[in-house]
């Protein structure tokens, strides 16, 4: 959450001259100091390995299904664990879907939000709306997955759903039997998850941009909304794209939710109103009752898909948050 | 005024206040979500379910103690787990590291602190799970504290920078050893930075179901130690609100509420202590 600010180099102050190093190599030794930075290393050193051996363990363990369906595993539509024919791509599909349909969402919203608690809000409201959205965050994810299958399922099964089909049944997104859960619930669960993450970045990025860059806009008469939209978030757009990648990280990746309203169908549809399945949500259903190595196997390889989508899509968030922190600081200094 | 003017100004007083829409609906979805939580689950909340194991399927009562219980297992596991790793790495890269390990670990912390929480399950099921041929507690506190190292790593790191330079130079002229220094002026001076941080990472993970499915399981009575599966309040949340008892899904709200009413609590504490902190400061 805090991505942007913990950018700084770092900053170790080297005291030691090359000279005098042996000398103080032994001086530091009888301080402890060597001793003290050997211990701290192995502790942070045991992250490198925690690292690798997640990568490791998710290679070796999919090893079986990945020899038997090669490349075809992604393009596979079906799931059959009683003949041990899977394939991955409704569940790929299922994600990619929700979580086009949650930025659909959320990135607009998100959007607004950090405007205004950047651009217009007073900084002291600004911190406590801050912090409320920051709770949100927080608020675990089988929660919204219970209020989800609850709350919004029937909502949208009795009002949205047969409204969104008589006002845009013509497209092919809003056609079919409105069962509540779906697609479109599960998006929208997500979409809700994510806000928090698009709002507390790009407000950050946002209030990165230097002042002199609103203060030249406004003086050459623009309004304040022109201000902000063709100044501000052009200035930010990496850093904001950023945001956006990085949320859509976090929707590609969530579990409890998804499971809990996308219906649970290892479909692909057309339709919104579909019920679907998701990567993470099959992974949490089936795992516990594989049976067999090679149905264990290729959850574990959906498993080591996600990782690498979300490992990709991580990435490329952070260079592009990096990039928008270095520009605002250099025209800053400057 | 121009016709041009009026309409800029207009599009500039319509834009804006939609931005603030957008911050209001955000907003209010959070109480929206308490109030949902407090209105379903309020009248389930009696002490016999703080203190009760779960009912037999069919008859009503009950509670979730063993879930509460096997929570709080597995959450000083993770602890156990996450603290030492996260604290003493971020000593490292505050102190100790040179520019090559410390963009290394930080890289291998940002990549941990990206892995979706049931991928992290899976890791755990394969390294712990596996070996021991069975769910048990330790798989779940394992899992968990996995995905407290990158959270608390970046915060403490943050705080022990923050510690002010000539505090450091002040125990250095006295004649303190690096690592003197570090345990008895930096540690310090930044404590109440490191135990927010070590809350809220507690607070996260208090949340996560996906990462114990396969690894702590659950349970419907108390586990004897910590080699057995082990309930715990997320699952259990799970577990009943996909069940089709309705006397379940009313336990499912009642959980719900007190899970989220614990991680609101640790966060307004938290965010009290350095608001303190900071005016202290300044």
């Amino acid at each position: 959450m805090g991505t942007a600010s913990t950018l700084a180099g770092p900053a170790g102050a080297k005291p030691a001259g090359p000279v005098s190093r042996s000398k103080a190599l032994l001086r530091r030794l009888r301080s402890g100091d060597e001793i003290a930075h050997l211990i701290t290393l192995i502790f942070a050193a045991s992250i490198l390995l925690v690292t690798a051996l997640l990568v490791y363990q998710l290679w070796i363990h999919s090893q079986v299904s990945r020899a038997q369906f090669g490349w075809g595993f992604f393009g596979t539509s079906t799931w059959d664990p009683v003949f041990g024919n899977f394939g991955a791509w409704p569940f790929i599909y299922g994600t990619l879907v929700t979580t086009a349909v949650a930025l659909f969402v959320a990135v607009p919203l998100g959007l607004g939000a950090a405007i205004f608690l950047s651009e217009l809000a007073p900084p002291k409201l600004s911190s406590n709306l801050s912090f409320v959205i920051d709770l949100l965050a927080a608020v675990p994810s089988v929660i919204y997955g219970v209020l989800g299958i609850f709350t919004l399922v029937p909502l949208m099964r009795t009002t949205i759903q047969p409204f969104l089909k008589k006002t845009l049944g013509f497209l092919p997104l809003f056609q079919g039997p409105a069962y509540g859960i779906g697609f479109l619930t599960a998006g929208l669960v997500l979409a809700i998850m994510i806000v928090p993450f698009i709002i507390s970045v790009s407000r950050e990025v946002l209030l990165a941009v230097p002042r002199d860059q609103r203060e030249a806009s406004l003086g050459l008469g623009a309004t304040r909304w022109e201000t902000t939209w063709k100044v501000v978030v052009t200035y930010a757009r990496t850093g904001i794209l950023g945001s956006i990648f990085l949320s859509m990280a976090r929707a590609l990746g969530e579990t409890m939710a998804v499971t809990l309203v996308i219906g649970n169908a290892p479909k692909v549809a057309a339709s919104l109103f579909s019920p679907g399945y998701s990567i993470a949500a099959v992974i949490a259903n089936e795992f516990t009752e594989a049976t067999g190595s090679l149905y264990l196997s290729s959850l574990i390889e959906l498993g080591l898909v996600l990782f690498l989508l979300t490992f990709v899509l991580n990435g490329l968030a952070r260079l592009l948050i990096i990039l928008t922190a270095r520009r605002g600081a250099g025209v800053g200094n400057a | 005024m121009s016709l041009r003017t009026i309409w800029r100004k207009l599009l500039s007083g319509v834009m804006l206040s939609l931005t603030g829409a957008c911050a209001l609906v955000t907003v209010s979805a959070l109480f929206v979500i308490l109030g949902f939580l407090a209105w379903n689950g309020a009248s389930s909340l009696h002490l016999t379910f703080f203190t009760k194991l779960p009912a037999p399927v069919g008859e009503t009562g009950g509670g979730i103690a063993n879930a509460i219980v096997g929570s709080g297992k597995m959450l000083l596991l993770a602890a156990a787990v996450g603290v030492p790793i996260g604290l003493l790495g971020a000593v490292y890269l505050a102190e100790f590291a040179s520019t090559l390990p410390a963009f290394m670990i930080r890289y291998a912390t940002d990549l941990l602190n990206g892995v979706p929480s049931i991928v992290i399950g899976i890791f755990a099921y394969t390294v712990v799970v596996l070996p021991m041929h069975h769910f048990s507690a330790y798989a779940g506190g394992f899992a968990l504290g996995v995905m407290m190292i990158p959270v608390i790593l970046r915060s403490c790191e943050e705080f022990l920078r923050s510690v002010p330079r000539p505090l450091r130079e002040g125990a250095m002229a006295l004649g303190a050893s690096k690592w003197k220094t570090i345990a008895t002026v930096v540690i310090p001076a930044a404590l109440s930075g490191i135990l927010t941080a070590i809350l809220l990472a507690l607070a996260r993970v208090a949340g996560e179901t996906a990462p114990l499915l396969f690894t702590a399981f659950g349970n419907q009575f108390w586990a004897k130690g910590l080699g057995e599966p082990t309930a715990s309040l997320p699952v259990v949340i799970y577990n009943y609100a996909l069940s089709p008892y309705d006397d379940w899904h009313q336990q499912a709200w009642a959980a719900g509420l007190v899970l989220l009413g614990l991680v609101v609590v640790v966060n307004l504490l938290t965010r009290l202590l350095l608001l303190r902190q900071t005016a202290q400061r300044g």
